[in-house]
């Protein structure tokens, strides 16, 4: 509608150009109309736009007791504190996620090797005991899921961070630590028990080689 | 018959014929390198924040990967600016007297956020999707650069279509393994062609035809 206005007024005006600045006018205009920014900043919400619906410009929060969507699907991950058992299946593929995962959010504290010498710790941070304690060896896997859900002591929650299965893969991982910590030589694949005992005892494993 | 014009308006016709393309040529240059450079799109200028937050100190320094902070950038198209409750999982021990934290625990205490500034502003018709990239081998730094050594972020590519093109229509020549992709100091081997052509195999990366289709970016 407006374009063909646009047009009859643009043919008028080429058999008349009798008025050149309008005629200039309009052939600028049409030259720089690709320059307005619409298609580049359209109305849509984007994340984290402040919002003009709410006083103080942040997005709705959550009534209490919001269930976020799928997680009713993880519920059976939520397991009671004292729960000596898995429910996950543990694989391979469940370590090596929990390894990098327990890098990513626990090794700033709790140290490559689960020991409590991170670098936050090391920064002035209150140091969490070791994994490799008698109370913490002896602690059912359900204890080490709840603390990374709901933080214990100094730490804080880490529920907000780390989706359940990957707190799970995690809670391998801490497992996979301290089993580490009290290896027999014995136990190992010839390979690695070779260079374990060619390597000179009292050597401190050496941490955050990444 | 006389001259009607005296010899000298030769030079003055040449003059004016060859001035006159290359004003032309000069100004489409111009316009060509404006459009290029950082003034226009923002390249390699510094941000002021709110908080003066260094990204060198914290990845540098503390060695706290990308993903602690950007908690959704392998799943979802944005990466996530964390909460000052992250922040906070540190900071209510350390540097609590810090001034330069003043903002963060004035945020924390009212529920306030920090308006912090945004550096990467793609516009709003380009699909962009950080997970996609993540997963298929595209290293953090090799859009946003050596961030690790950035005390205050700046963009330091052009964000271009232009620039997006360059990988989308050569991808071998910037993947790299995936258990890289958040190591800030990944460089790509001498032979990245070939390797790079061998992970574009395994990670199932689409044919440049589908990568440089349209729809892929503007949907």
């Amino acid at each position: 509608m407006v374009f063909s206005m646009c047009l009859t007024r643009l043919r008028l005006l080429f058999a008349a150009r009798r008025s050149t600045p309008a005629f200039l006018l309009v052939v600028l205009s049409i030259a720089f109309s690709a320059c307005r920014q619409d298609m580049a900043d359209q109305p849509k919400q984007k994340p984290l736009t402040a919002s003009l619906f709410f006083a103080d410009g942040s997005a709705r929060q959550p009534v209490e007791g919001t269930v976020p969507h799928g997680s009713i699907e993880d519920d059976h991950l939520n397991v009671s504190p004292d729960d000596p058992n898995f429910p996950v299946a543990l694989t391979p593929e469940l370590l090596a996620r929990g390894k990098e995962r327990y890098t990513i959010y626990c090794s700033v504290c709790h140290g490559a090797l689960g020991d409590g010498n991170g670098m936050i710790v090391r920064r002035g941070y209150r140091t969490p005991p070791s994994y490799h304690i008698e109370r913490l060896r002896r602690a059912p896997v359900g204890h080490f899921y709840d603390v990374v859900t709901h933080g214990f002591g100094l730490m804080p929650e880490y529920a907000t961070l780390i989706p359940p299965r990957d707190r799970w893969a995690i809670v391998a991982y801490v497992r996979a630590l301290q089993i580490s910590q009290y290896a027999n030589v014995a136990q190992l694949p010839p390979e690695h028990r070779q260079r374990v005992e060619s390597t000179p005892s009292g050597t401190p494993p050496q941490e955050g080689s990444r | 018959m006389p001259q009607i014009f005296h010899p000298s308006t030769n030079t003055i016709s040449r003059v004016t014929v060859f001035g006159a393309l290359a004003i032309v040529i000069i100004l489409l240059a111009a316009i060509w390198a404006y459009v290029r450079s950082s003034f226009w799109t923002g390249a390699d200028v510094e941000k002021q924040q709110p908080v003066q937050f260094s990204h060198k100190h914290h990845v540098s320094d503390d060695g706290i990967d990308c993903r602690y902070c950007h908690i959704t950038v392998e799943t979802s198209a944005f990466a996530g600016i964390p909460p000052v409750k992250t922040c906070m999982n540190c900071h209510s021990e350390i540097f609590r007297d810090s001034a330069y934290l003043a903002p963060v625990f004035e945020s924390y205490r009212t529920g306030r956020p920090i308006r912090w500034t945004r550096v990467h502003q793609l516009a709003d018709f380009a699909y962009f999707h950080h997970g996609i990239h993540i997963n298929k081998g595209v290293g953090c730094s090799t859009c946003h650069g050596r961030v690790d050594q950035m005390p205050l972020v700046r963009q330091v590519v052009s964000l271009q279509m232009e620039w997006c093109l360059g990988c989308h229509r050569q991808p071998e020549l910037y993947v790299r393994p995936r258990d890289r992709v958040f190591d800030m100091e990944w460089q790509s081997p001498p032979d990245q062609i070939e390797q790079g052509k061998k992970l574009v195999q395994l990670y199932k990366i689409r044919s440049v035809a589908a990568l440089t289709s349209c729809s892929t970016c503007h949907r």
